[in-house]
C-alpha cells in the first residue's frame, strides 16, 4: 500500500503526494484549479492542448500539469505571469481557428472553451481568423451524431474515447500541421463508417463540435398538432439524470417531476419504457430457457452464450466487428422498440386510435436509439414504431423552452396500460441491471422461489468493474423445469465496448463458460449513455446508478413477471412468450456490416 | 581571402577496420566504454546536443530484459544532408557504432530509422546489414540490426514521434518524462542517437577520448560534419573542428557577399553580418545539427522567413495548440504585415507568441520555431515590413 511519497511545493505551499501523481492532481489536492481542455478523467493523458501549462522552477519550459508526474523538490507556480501569458495565448489561438458562433451553438453555456475564454477575458481577438469555409460544412449524415469541424479544437478527446473506451476507432486523426483534423476512415460520412452512435464522443467533446442530432422542433410540432395523438416513453436512466439539467445533484430521483413536465409540455399520454423493460425480461428470459432446453434436452447446439440486445450501440458494434456471433444475440428488440411496436398496435387498438395518427416519442439516455428507431426493420406495427428519439439533454431543452419550472413541479404518475413498471425494469439503466432483473424472474419461474439474495439485491452483478461474473445454481426446481435441476447458470456482464471486445474475443475462442451475457455499450450502462447530461465522470455515473437502485428498493413490485400490465398484455394480446404476435412485434434480426 | 584557422578533420569518413574496433570493444566492459564516451565530452550530433555518454549510462542503468538501440537517420532538417553521405560512404562504421552502443547499454536489437526520401539507400544498406548481422552471429555477440522506413513527416525526426512511427502509430511526439532511456521503443529503455554521433562514439571507442577532447572547445568537444549550402562556391559536406567563429567560417565558405547565415537549419538561428565575429559555432554559441545556409545580398529575408514558416505550418504534427495554430499565425501574421493589412507593431505580438511557442509547445518542433522567427525579425525587421 505505502507508495513512495514525493515532496513538492505548489504556489509556495508544501505537499507530499504519492509517486506518479501528476502536477494537476497534486494542485487539486491543494485546491488550486488548473484549467484543462484535452484532459478528461475517463481517458488517457494527451497533454496536447497546453492550456494546463505551469511554471517549474529551474526549467526553461512550461510543463503540462496533466501530463507531468511530480518530482522530489519540484517548485511549481500555477498562475505566474509566464503561465498567464502562455495560457491566454493558447485560448486566443484556439479561438482563432474556432467557429465562435456561441450564441447559436447547442453547447452554449456548456462549452469548456467558452468557459475558459470567459475566465481569461482575452478581449479583442488579436490574431487572424483561420476558420476555413470548408470546415463549416456540418456532417449531418448520421441520425444520431452531427460533426462540425469548425468548432473542433483538436483535443482528441473523442478519438481517445472512441479508441480506448469503445474500441470502435470510427474517429481518428488525419493529416498534419495546418490541415490536421479529426476525421473518419477516408473522411467518409459518419453514417458510413463503423460508428456505433454510442455518443460517448459527444459526452467528452469540450465544444459543440460533436453533438446529438436534435429533433426537439419536430417533437414540439407533433405535440402542437391537434390531429396527432402523441405518446412519450421514458427510459429508466433518464429519471436519475434529468435533474442535472436543472441544477440537481446527479442521481436525484425525479421520476414524478419528469412525468409532470412531460404532461405540461403537452404529450397526450406519458408512458414508461420500464414497462417494456419488464416485458423484455419475460421474452428474453424465455428465449434463454428455450436455448438451454435445446442444448440440454433436445441435444441441439443453439448459440450460447446468449447475449442481451437492449443496447443499440452494442448491436451495431457486433454487426460490424463480430458478425459471426450475431446468432448469439437475443432476437428481442430493445425495450424502446418493443414499446413502439406495442404502442401502435395493442395500445392504439385499446385507446381506439388510428396508429397512422399516432406519434411515439422516446426520451432516452442514448444517441444510438435515434439510429435504432430509424432501422428499416423497426416497423413491426406497419408504421415507424418510434417516430422521434430525444436524449435526456434534449428533454432538458424542451422543458426550459416550454417555460416549466422543473424543480417546483409536484410529482405525477405515469398513464396506464404501458406505464406500470417494477423495480426490475428500473434497474435496466445500470450495468448488470438487465441481468439482475432476468435472474430475479428466471429463478422464480424455475424454482417457484425468490432468488436467494437478501432483499432481491444481486450484488455480484452490480458495480463498475469492466467485466463481472456470477453463477446461480437451480435446486429443487418445479417439475416442468426438471432438465435444469442442479444446473449452474453462469452469467457475465460487461459495459463499455472496449470491455465488450475483450469478452467477445474470449467468446470466439469458446472459453468463457457463460450461458448468458449482458452487454451495454456505455460505461456504467445507460446511466452513462451518450445522451445524458454533461459533464460525465465516474463519480457522477456512480451517483446515478445509486439513484436507480434506490428507486428499485422503493417500488412495491420488483420482479418483471409481477408487472400487472405485462400480465394483462399476455392474457389479452400476446397470449404467450415467444408466441406468434411476439415474434412479429417484439423480436428482430440483425445484419452483418462492413468492418471499416 | 581564405582564413587558415578552420581545422578540417577526418574522423567520420576515414575508412577503418570496423571489425577490429568491434573486437576491441567487445572485450571491454560496458562501464569502460561509457566512461570513455562521457570523458570525451561527445554531445549528440542531431542538433539537441545531449551528452551521449550520459544517455548511454541512463539506458544501461535501467533494469530491463529488453533494450533497444535506434540510429536516427530521419535527417529532415532543411539544409542538412550529411547523414545520407555518412550512410553511403561508411555504413559499416554506423552499424558498428550501433553495436558498440548495444554492448554499452545491454541491448540486443538495433534499428535504423531511415527517412523515406533515403529509400534509395535500402538495397545497399540491407546488404551491409545482412553481412554485419552474420559477423555478429559468428562472434556470438547477441545483437542485430534492422531498418524501419519513415513516411516523410519532418516531426518523426523527434525521438518520441519516431518511436510512435516505428510502432505503427501516427508520428506524434510523446509527453516527456518518461524519456526514451527509461521508456522508449515499445516502452523499453532505448538509446536513440544520430547517425554521426554513433560514428563518433565508435571512433572514441577506437582511439580513446583524449584525441577527441583535444579538438574543439570546453563546451564543444571534437569535430562535426557540416552540410554547407546556399550562396557559397563550395557547397558540400565538411568535417570541421567545433568552436570556430562565424566570421572564420564565412571567410572560408562565403562568396564574398554573405549577408546572413542560417545556422542549424530552418529551426536554427539566423545570424546577420554584423554578428559574424561574435558568433561561435558550438554549444557555447549557436549549435547546429550540421546545416549551414549562406545567404548573399540578393536574397530577400522575408521570402526566407515565409518559406520556413510555410514549412513549419505544414510539418507540425498538429497535436499541440501552440505549434499547430502558432505556426499558422506567425505565417499569416508576417504576410499581413508585409501587405500592410496589419501594422508593423503586430510583429511584436507575433514575437510574444513565438516566446509562448518556445516554452509551451509539446516538443522541440514547436519550441524552436521562435529561433528563426525572432532572429530574422530582429536582424531584418525592415525587410519584413517593407
Amino acid at each position: 500500500m505505502s507508495k513512495f511519497q514525493v515532496n513538492l511545493k505548489i504556489n509556495n505551499l508544501a505537499i507530499a503526494v504519492d509517486e506518479g501523481t501528476t502536477i494537476l492532481e497534486a494542485a487539486r489536492q491543494l485546491n488550486f484549479n488548473i484549467p484543462t481542455l484535452c484532459h478528461h478523467d475517463d481517458i488517457c493523458v494527451a497533454g496536447n492542448c497546453r492550456v494546463c501549462v505551469v511554471e517549474q522552477k529551474g526549467s526553461r519550459l512550461l510543463p503540462a500539469a496533466c501530463a507531468t508526474p511530480v518530482g522530489e523538490g519540484m517548485e511549481i507556480l500555477t498562475n505566474s505571469m509566464k503561465v498567464r501569458q502562455a495560457r491566454k495565448h493558447v485560448v486566443e489561438l484556439l479561438l482563432s481557428e474556432h467557429n465562435a458562433d456561441c450564441t447559436r451553438c447547442i453547447k452554449n453555456g456548456e462549452c469548456e472553451l467558452q468557459k475558459m475564454s470567459n475566465e481569461y477575458r482575452t478581449g479583442n481577438n488579436q490574431f487572424i481568423s483561420l476558420l476555413k469555409e470548408k470546415d463549416k460544412v456540418i456532417d449531418f449524415s448520421s441520425p444520431s451524431i452531427s460533426k462540425d469541424d469548425s468548432k473542433c479544437i483538436r483535443c482528441q478527446r473523442c478519438v481517445r474515447t472512441c479508441a480506448e473506451m469503445q474500441a470502435v476507432n470510427a474517429l481518428t486523426v488525419a493529416y498534419k500541421g495546418n490541415n490536421m483534423r479529426i476525421s473518419t476512415f477516408l473522411n467518409k460520412p459518419m453514417n458510413d463508417v463503423v460508428c456505433t452512435n454510442c455518443g460517448q464522443c459527444i459526452n467528452r467533446c469540450p465544444t459543440g463540435s460533436l453533438t446529438e442530432r436534435t429533433y426537439v422542433d419536430q417533437v414540439f410540432e407533433a405535440v402542437y398538432d391537434p390531429t396527432k395523438f402523441v405518446v412519450v416513453q421514458t427510459a429508466p436512466a433518464t429519471r436519475v439524470a434529468i435533474g442535472e439539467e436543472f441544477g440537481l445533484e446527479p442521481g436525484t430521483r425525479v421520476t414524478g417531476k419528469m412525468v409532470a413536465a412531460l404532461r405540461r409540455i403537452g404529450f397526450d399520454k406519458v408512458l414508461d419504457t420500464d414497462f417494456s423493460a419488464d416485458l423484455t425480461i419475460i421474452e428474453e428470459g424465455y428465449e434463454l430457457l428455450s436455448r438451454l432446453k435445446a442444448a440440454l434436452v433436445d441435444g441441439k447446439a443453439p448459440a450460447l452464450p446468449m447475449m442481451t440486445s437492449c443496447s443499440p450501440g452494442w448491436i451495431k458494434f457486433q454487426e460490424h466487428l463480430y458478425p459471426e456471433l450475431l446468432e448469439n444475440l437475443s432476437s428481442c428488440k430493445s425495450p424502446q422498440q418493443m414499446f413502439g411496436a406495442l404502442a401502435k398496435t395493442y395500445y392504439a387498438e385499446r385507446m381506439n386510435k388510428n396508429p397512422a395518427d399516432m406519434i411515439v416519442v422516446s426520451i432516452m439516455p442514448c444517441t444510438a436509439k435515434k439510429f435504432e428507431a430509424n432501422r428499416p426493420e423497426m416497423r413491426g406495427s406497419g408504421y415507424k414504431d418510434v417516430d422521434f428519439v430525444l436524449t435526456t439533454r434534449e428533454l432538458g431543452m424542451m422543458i426550459r423552452q416550454a417555460g416549466i419550472d422543473f424543480n417546483k413541479l409536484e410529482n405525477e404518475s405515469y398513464d396506464g396500460m404501458l406505464g406500470e413498471s417494477t423495480g426490475a425494469g428500473v434497474i435496466f439503466g445500470n450495468t448488470g441491471g438487465v441481468m439482475e432483473a432476468a435472474l430475479r424472474t428466471a429463478y422464480e419461474i424455475i424454482t417457484g422461489r425468490e432468488v436467494p439474495f437478501s432483499n432481491l439485491s444481486i450484488k455480484p452483478v452490480r458495480g463498475m468493474e469492466g467485466v463481472k461474473e456470477a453463477a446461480i445454481r437451480f435446486k429443487d426446481v418445479l417439475p416442468e423445469w426438471n432438465f435444469l435441476e442442479g444446473v449452474e447458470l453462469k452469467v457475465g456482464i460487461t459495459h463499455g465496448l472496449a470491455n465488450a471486445k475483450l469478452l467477445m474475443d474470449k467468446v470466439k475462442e469458446g472459453n468463457t463458460g457463460f450461458h448468458f451475457i449482458e452487454i451495454m455499450a456505455c460505461p456504467g450502462g445507460c446511466i452513462g449513455g451518450g445522451g445524458q447530461p454533461l459533464p460525465t465522470t465516474l463519480a457522477i455515473r456512480k451517483k446515478r446508478a445509486s439513484g436507480l437502485y434506490e428507486e428499485d428498493e422503493k417500488m412495491i413490485l420488483r420482479k418483471s413477471h409481477e408487472n400487472p400490465e405485462v400480465k394483462e398484455l399476455y392474457q389479452s394480446f400476446l397470449h404467450q412468450p415467444l408466441g406468434h404476435r411476439s415474434h412479429d412485434l417484439l423480436h428482430t434480426h440483425y445484419y452483418s456490416r462492413k468492418k471499416i | 581571402m581564405k582564413n587558415k584557422t578552420i581545422k578540417k578533420v577526418d574522423l567520420i569518413f576515414e575508412q577503418v577496420d570496423h571489425l577490429a574496433i568491434l573486437d576491441k570493444t567487445l572485450n571491454r566492459s560496458s562501464e569502460e566504454i561509457i566512461l570513455d564516451i562521457i570523458d570525451s565530452g561527445l554531445r549528440g550530433r542531431g542538433g539537441a546536443g545531449f551528452p551521449t555518454g550520459l544517455k548511454w549510462k541512463f539506458a544501461r542503468n535501467e533494469d530491463s530484459e529488453q533494450k533497444y538501440v535506434i540510429c536516427n537517420a530521419d535527417e529532415g532538417e532543411p539544409g542538412t544532408f550529411k547523414d545520407r553521405e555518412i550512410l553511403t560512404q561508411v555504413p559499416e562504421k554506423v552499424l558498428t557504432g550501433m553495436a558498440v552502443c548495444g554492448k554499452a547499454i545491454g541491448a540486443s536489437e538495433g534499428y535504423i530509422y531511415l527517412r523515406a526520401e533515403y529509400n534509395f539507400l535500402l538495397p545497399m544498406l540491407h546488404q551491409k546489414i545482412d553481412t554485419f548481422n552474420n559477423v555478429l552471429k559468428e562472434k556470438k555477440f547477441d545483437f542485430s540490426v534492422a531498418i524501419r522506413s519513415g513516411s516523410g513527416a519532418y516531426v518523426c525526426g523527434e525521438e518520441t514521434a519516431l518511436m510512435e512511427s516505428m510502432e505503427g502509430f501516427r508520428g506524434e511526439p510523446r509527453n516527456k518524462p518518461p524519456f526514451p532511456t527509461s521508456k522508449g521503443y515499445l516502452g523499453k529503455p532505448t538509446s536513440i542517437n544520430n547517425v554521426e554521433t554513433l560514428v563518433f562514439a565508435l571512433m572514441i571507442a577506437n582511439l580513446g577520448p583524449k584525441m577527441f577532447k583535444e579538438l574543439g572547445t570546453f563546451d564543444s568537444r571534437g569535430s562535426k560534419v557540416f552540410s554547407i549550402s546556399g550562396d557559397t562556391p563550395s557547397a558540400g559536406i565538411y568535417e570541421l573542428e567545433l568552436g570556430m567563429t562565424l566570421e572564420d567560417f564565412v571567410n572560408e565558405f562565403g562568396d564574398g557577399d554573405t549577408k546572413a547565415v542560417q545556422i542549424g537549419g530552418a529551426s536554427g538561428y539566423c545570424v546577420a553580418r554584423k554578428n559574424f565575429k561574435s558568433t561561435v559555432i558550438g554549444f557555447e554559441g549557436i549549435p547546429t545539427g550540421g546545416s549551414m545556409m549562406l545567404f548573399n545580398s540578393s536574397r530577400s529575408m522575408y521570402n526566407i522567413l515565409r518559406d520556413y514558416l510555410e514549412f513549419f505550418e505544414e510539418e507540425s504534427c498538429g497535436q499541440c495548440t501552440p505549434c499547430r495554430i502558432g505556426c499558422q499565425q506567425l505565417l499569416k501574421g508576417v504576410e499581413a504585415v508585409k501587405k500592410g493589412l496589419k501594422p508593423p507593431s503586430y510583429l511584436e505580438n507575433l514575437q510574444r507568441l513565438s516566446e509562448t511557442m518556445k516554452i509551451a509547445s509539446k516538443c522541440g518542433l514547436g519550441q524552436s520555431v521562435g529561433n528563426p522567427f525572432n532572429s530574422i525579425i530582429n536582424n531584418f525587421r525592415e525587410e519584413i515590413i517593407y
